[in-house]
């Protein structure tokens, strides 16, 4: 594996309540001084008492409730006011944006939105979503996978989107014409495989994958896999090693064509 | 406290080793002297394994509620399951005995590790999607706090069954029922697949079923050891060890119609140590027959299939261990990666590994042409003569190929008709089955396990119903036949 796997930890959110959960199953980064003894401390009695044990369980349940949570189906709004108002507001909450087709991007933060103003666009298919940074996962991607005329979709950075969220994208292959799954933490090269089933991709942006072990070959394979689509994403030479006589070179440059 | 004796004593010997240095006489290891010591104290303090005579610490323990025979992934997936469902937690005690503790001839690690929902029986099916779920959240289900998460790599893409023309009918109706249990599969006519997948010659190839979600293959080691990681948790116990003898006491009872049946009950289980004939036995109140291929002699032991053929008491266990050759080879031309997991129309099946252009396959021969099964060596004469023809033909690129490697594994084979036992056997109440899985033991285990948990603590199965496989099939004859077997 080419990323650093986190332990599954449970004492960040405890020491450091400001912390989301989710981000404790996918940072490689190593807490400070502090952290460690209490969470070392924690563990000892843990291991010593019942009672402690039982209680690191259900705050560990809990943070995973937190994700399912924020990842429920709209089924009610959906069968109101049809998947398209479901998909906005499932999108809106996260925290992303959505753009329905002759519109602007209308953002949960921004000006631009109201609960009330959504409705209007009832019979208005969605044609972008960006939910990048948000907490979306596998059984949260059903309201998005609703939008059957989605033709730009953004993931970059989430936690949660993994292999088995793109095994699921097959569904919006008529329509998707361009899909940025850069800097997720859990998408590696066996879920890019699944891409081939979305023919009218135009744009792919898969830079920055950490669990990906090979990117330049990747690259190279989905290039290959998907021959009318613009892959964007590791250099073709990022992988190879200059040789002697560059090493004082800056070896972040591409080799010369 | 404790220490500080140990320290004293370490002194008081530095004092006699100056003495007899003196002398010019024997200097002892006090090192390891005092970590003797120290097991031996350790071992008579309560909660320690504490014989008068012996250290008995390499031994199974005496009492045990559940032992599960096989600590391979079905017999793994019972034990979790069966720690998951009691109520209440921490209630009974199980030992899981395995004879090898590398596992290096148990079918799950030598597994080419695929997964697929396409079968042609609703249960196959559903215990299938089941797994496939299973494995999806298995960082919830198998999660140890303050232990990385697993990644059991999986790779969704899918199986691609071609069918020639005999077989489509029957492979548009195995679809139509996957489809009506949530399968998501779709069919696809010869050029559809030769747009898709420009590397297959449809040459014979009448119809095609291709899984587009939850099918794929995965790590099977990992799962294994994700399994097992977490079943210690729990507090199950492991022994590395083998079954030799079971004791049992019978009782004559008379059935409604007046006829008389001999119901046997299982009291002990024997373990005996590796490489010794120093044997522990086990006093248990049920006993799992998890032993993969050879659950047969398992059974044997325990005395089901001794008795006048054709009656119930002389029914065996038909599970018996079949070889299959497993070969990686490297074709630089091959198919992209998109590549499913190809299964022909002649029974040969590959599919892609790793980044690099190698690929896996292999194929079941026939009845006539089965392997010995007494060793794991690799025919390589099998891989010329049965393996590469067809595949050459189905995908042209192979007709240049370089073999790098090929292993052997078992299938646990039920020769009666290829599915999975599952429950208790009718007279020797308290044995219950959970293999015979003939290939697809590994892609069904989690499933599998639940459903013998649920049928060991409350006397049915609850979420899936697997009543058609239980044992007395074999006694009345009912075969439970699966079409869809690689």
């Amino acid at each position: 594996m080419a990323a650093p796997r986190a332990c599954l930890r449970l004492v960040a959110p405890i020491w450091n309540l400001s912390t989301s959960g989710s981000r404790c199953l996918s940072s490689g980064v190593t807490p400070e001084g502090n952290q460690r003894k209490g969470g070392m401390l924690f563990q000892l009695l843990a291991d010593r008492f019942y009672d402690v044990e039982v209680l690191r369980d259900y705050l560990f349940q809990k943070q995973l409730s937190k994700v399912h949570k924020k990842n429920r189906s709209f089924v009610g709004i959906k069968k109101r006011y049809g998947p398209y108002i479901a998909g906005a507001s499932f999108v809106l909450k996260q925290g992303g944006a959505v753009k329905f087709q002759g519109q602007e991007w209308i953002r949960a933060t921004g000006h631009g939105y109201s609960r009330l103003k959504l409705l209007n666009f009832q019979a208005v298919p969605i044609e972008a979503v960006d939910a990048s940074d948000c907490a979306i996962n596998y059984e949260g991607l059903d309201n998005v996978l609703a939008l059957k005329e989605l033709q730009s979709l953004w993931l970059q950075r989430c936690p949660h989107v993994d292999d088995w969220c793109l095994s699921r994208l097959h569904q919006l292959a008529s329509s998707l014409q361009e899909l940025s799954l850069a800097g997720c933490p859990r998408i590696s090269e066996r879920g890019l495989a699944c891409l081939h089933h979305l023919q009218n991709l135009r744009r792919l942006d898969i830079s920055d994958l950490p669990a990906v072990s090979n990117p330049g070959l990747t690259q190279i394979l989905v290039e290959e896999m998907l021959p009318k689509c613009e892959v964007v994403g590791a250099e073709w030479a990022q992988d190879l090693k200059s040789g002697p006589e560059e090493q004082s070179r800056d070896t972040a440059s591409p080799l010369p064509t | 406290m404790f220490r500080g004796a140990v320290w004293l004593l370490a002194g008081r010997g530095s004092l006699g080793r100056g003495l007899s240095t003196r002398s010019g006489g024997w200097t002892p290891d006090w090192t390891e002297k005092v970590s003797e010591i120290k097991k031996k104290i350790q071992s008579a303090l309560p909660g320690g394994a504490w014989h008068p005579l012996y250290d008995t610490s390499h031994l199974p323990p005496e009492h045990s509620d559940v032992v599960i025979v096989g600590g391979g992934v079905l017999g793994l997936s019972v034990a979790y399951w069966l720690k998951r469902l009691e109520r209440p937690q921490g209630a009974i005690k199980v030992l899981v005995v395995d004879r090898d503790h590398t596992y290096s001839q148990a079918s799950t690690g030598l597994s080419v590790g695929g997964i697929r929902q396409q079968f042609s029986l609703p249960e196959n099916i559903q215990l299938s999607l089941f797994s496939v779920d299973f494995l999806r959240n298995i960082n919830e289900y198998l999660a140890v706090v303050n232990d990385p998460p697993l990644d059991v790599q999986f790779n969704p893409s899918g199986y691609l069954f071609l069918a020639s023309e005999k077989g489509a009918a029957i492979m548009e109706n195995n679809v139509k029922v996957q489809r009506q249990e949530g399968a998501k599969v779709c069919l696809m006519t010869p050029e559809q697949l030769r747009n898709k997948f420009p590397w297959i010659n449809t040459d014979g190839v009448a119809l095609a079923s291709y899984g587009l979600e939850g099918e794929g293959w995965f790590d099977p080691w990992c799962l294994l050891q994700g399994l097992r990681r977490k079943v210690q948790s729990f507090g199950v116990h492991f022994s590395q060890g083998e079954v030799t003898r079971f004791i049992t006491s019978s009782s004559d009872m008379q059935t409604t119609s007046g006829k008389g049946v001999t119901m046997k009950r299982i009291h002990e289980v024997h373990v005996k140590m590796d490489h010794s004939l120093e044997y522990q036995p086990v006093e248990c109140a049920l006993v799992i027959n998890a032993a993969g291929a050879w659950s047969g002699q398992v059974a044997e032991l325990a005395g089901i299939g001794k008795g006048p053929p054709g009656t119930l008491e002389g029914t065996k266990l038909p599970v018996e261990p079949r070889k299959r050759y497993v070969y990686l080879w490297h074709c630089p031309e091959g198919p992209g990666l998109e590549t499913p997991f190809v299964a022909d129309t002649s029974g040969a099946y590959f599919r892609r590994e790793g980044l690099g252009h190698n690929y896996l396959g292999g194929c079941s021969p026939t009845e006539e042409e089965e392997p010995d099964p007494g060793n794991l060596e690799v025919d390589h004469d099998f891989f010329q003569n049965k393996v590469w023809p067809p595949l050459a033909h189905r995908v042209p690129a192979f007709q240049c190929l370089k073999v790098r490697s090929a292993w052997a594994g078992y299938y646990d084979y039920n020769t009666f008709d290829q599915n999975g036992v599952v429950g208790p056997h009718p007279l020797v109440s308290n044995m219950y089955f959970a293999t015979g899985f003939s290939g697809h033991g590994l892609q069904q285990a989690p499933a599998v396990g639940r459903a013998v948990a649920e049928m060991v603590l409350e006397g049915q199965f609850r979420t899936i119903d697997l009543s058609s496989f239980l044992f007395s099939r074999f006694y009345l004859g009912e075969k439970v036949e699966e079409r869809n077997i690689i």
